[in-house]
């Protein structure tokens, strides 16, 4: 019994979403929630089933067996109540064939419309990101609020909204057209490209869901590069940024889920096989001339990810010189400044870290903390404590705890 | 926030194009204004070659260079919320360890005045 507690689980986070988006394929967006209920209906079967009978040689097979029949009988019942019951003869819904498989290509096809369907730039960032986990992942309710660190009604106010937008756009997913690829790949990048930073930037401390986002962001955007139609140099440079920054996943944080900082963390944790794919995929993003800010991001997730080079902090730098020029905001303003650091000292990067008056940014403060750490410890304290007044994270306010105990241990109780 | 052209100027043209840790140093100074998103417009390096001076009655000119001591090697925009914010910017560039000069002036929106 344990064995299928821990199947149906899996199973369900891996095929829900790809089962729905060929049943949507194939209804139509504006049936959705018939498709939904055909793909729950399903895995409850499978439950009852699996439950009494053991689970079956091939589960996956017999998860779209079930659905195709379920399809076929929902057809069927369609087809007796309009010819029927509300009398008008419909020659296309009494065929109860489906004009469908769940055969790989078709899965395939399907997720990529469906990606495209839900990427509807008309949705705010928030709703888009919960839309895209819900549809495109599987992910319940409860497991997007617990992503967001928010209340579960406020994901299902958002979710609402934007599956009512969903319904309501008329977004062609039989086919996936040019147009639409046009229009809304800029989209979809930046969904899959947030998606990934929740994950790794996690406001979440479970390791488990920010790990399970990572490699969400990663299945979607690779479906993308896959497919000649979205195969571009800047969903190229995306996934090679989700490469690089993946493989040092396990090294991020420590056996009890507390943050370790870059440079203390073990080295032999990241993951070469990462490493290498990442490497790939950015040699094809560097193909063309586009220089987009995946492609600025990617070059510097490569240097982190790179073997200890000189030069390194130089080209973070000049990466970071033209990131900031590209698009501001203030976590690239910030980094840039402890890229400056790392060349130029850090008395010149306090100078320029000042400039910057992001008073109210936790990071902002970690920063300074940091770069007075070696000249003045008193502010060096300060900044920390502000820091981790600032900060929501709670494993970010035990490591900057750890760095103040550290400075006070050094040269004593700063002085009042 | 207001916008504020720089001009930059020089008096006289470089010999030897800029070393890879000028560029570097332009560069650094440029992201700088932008990472306090100061920045509204990243402008235009200016040509020293190849320049004309129209004048009326049908009179072109080589170059400024006959008449005007300071020639400008390029501009740029910056908003800030006072002139004095965008001066502290035009400080720290470069050009002026090499004895050029920044002109801050304020960019009009079509209603104000001169």
């Amino acid at each position: 019994m344990k064995k299928l507690n821990e199947l149906l689980p899996h199973l369900f986070r891996l095929e829900y979403s790809k089962m729905t988006a060929v049943l949507c394929r194939h209804f139509g967006l504006q049936h959705i929630e018939t498709a939904e209920d055909i793909a729950s209906e399903t895995f409850l079967k499978a439950t009852e089933t699996w439950g009494v009978n053991g689970i079956p040689e091939n589960p996956t097979a017999w998860l779209y067996t079930v659905a195709k029949n379920k399809t076929k009988d929902h057809l069927k019942r369609l087809s007796i109540f309009e010819t029927r019951i509300k009398g008008n003869i419909q020659p296309e819904a009494a065929h109860t064939e489906p004009d469908f498989d769940f055969t790989q290509q078709t899965i395939a096809d399907s997720q990529l419309a469906m990606i495209f369907a839900v990427c509807n730039p008309a949705n705010s960032t928030e709703a888009q990101i919960c839309l895209a986990l819900q549809i495109l992942c599987g992910f319940s309710v409860e497991e997007i609020a617990n992503a967001f660190l928010t209340g579960k009604e406020t994901v299902k106010k958002r979710l609402l909204r934007a599956r009512a937008s969903l319904r309501n756009d008329n977004f062609q997913i039989k086919q996936l057209t040019e147009d639409a690829i046009r229009s809304r790949l800029d989209t979809v990048l930046r969904t899959l490209y947030l998606l990934f930073n929740e994950g790794y930037f996690s406001r979440s401390g479970d390791h488990l869901v920010r790990k399970d986002l990572c490699s969400e962001a990663i299945r979607l955007t690779l479906i993308l590069v896959e497919n000649p139609l979205t195969n571009t140099t800047k969903a190229n440079a995306l996934l090679a940024l989700m490469c690089f920054q993946s493989s040092r996943l396990d090294a991020r944080a420590d056996d009890a889920g507390d943050a370790i900082l870059f440079e203390q963390q073990d080295k032999t944790l990241w993951s070469k096989e990462l490493i290498e794919k990442g490497n790939y995929y950015f040699v094809n993003a560097c193909s063309g001339n586009d220089l987009s800010k995946y492609h600025l991001e990617a070059g510097i997730a490569y240097w982190h990810a790179a073997p200890a080079n000189k030069n390194k902090w130089a080209h973070i730098l000049e990466l970071y010189n033209q990131l900031i020029l590209l698009e501001y905001s203030p976590m690239t303003a910030l980094n840039r400044t402890f890229a400056f650091a790392k060349v130029y000292g850090n008395e010149s990067a306090i100078v320029e870290a000042e400039k910057l008056g992001l008073e109210e940014i936790n990071y902002y403060h970690s920063l300074l903390g940091y770069l007075y750490a070696g000249i003045d410890t008193g502010k060096a304290i300060a900044h920390y404590t502000t820091a981790i007044r600032l900060t929501r994270s709670p494993s970010e306010k035990k490591t900057l705890a750890k760095e103040i105990e550290r400075l006070v241990q050094k040269n004593g109780p700063p002085p009042l | 926030m207001k916008e504020f052209l720089l001009i930059f100027r020089l008096s006289s043209v470089p010999t030897s194009s800029p070393s890879p840790e000028q560029m570097q140093e332009r560069m650094n100074w440029l992201a700088s204004v932008a990472a306090q998103n100061k920045l509204a417009d990243k402008g235009n390096r200016l040509a020293y070659a190849n320049a004309k001076t129209v004048k009326p009655g049908d009179i072109v000119t080589d170059g400024p260079f006959t008449e005007i001591k300071e020639f400008i090697t390029g501009y740029m925009v910056v908003k800030t919320a006072t002139i004095e914010e965008a001066v502290e910017l035009a400080k720290a560039n470069p050009i002026l360890k090499m004895g050029g000069s920044v002109e801050v002036r304020t960019i009009l929106t079509p209603d104000e005045k001169a």
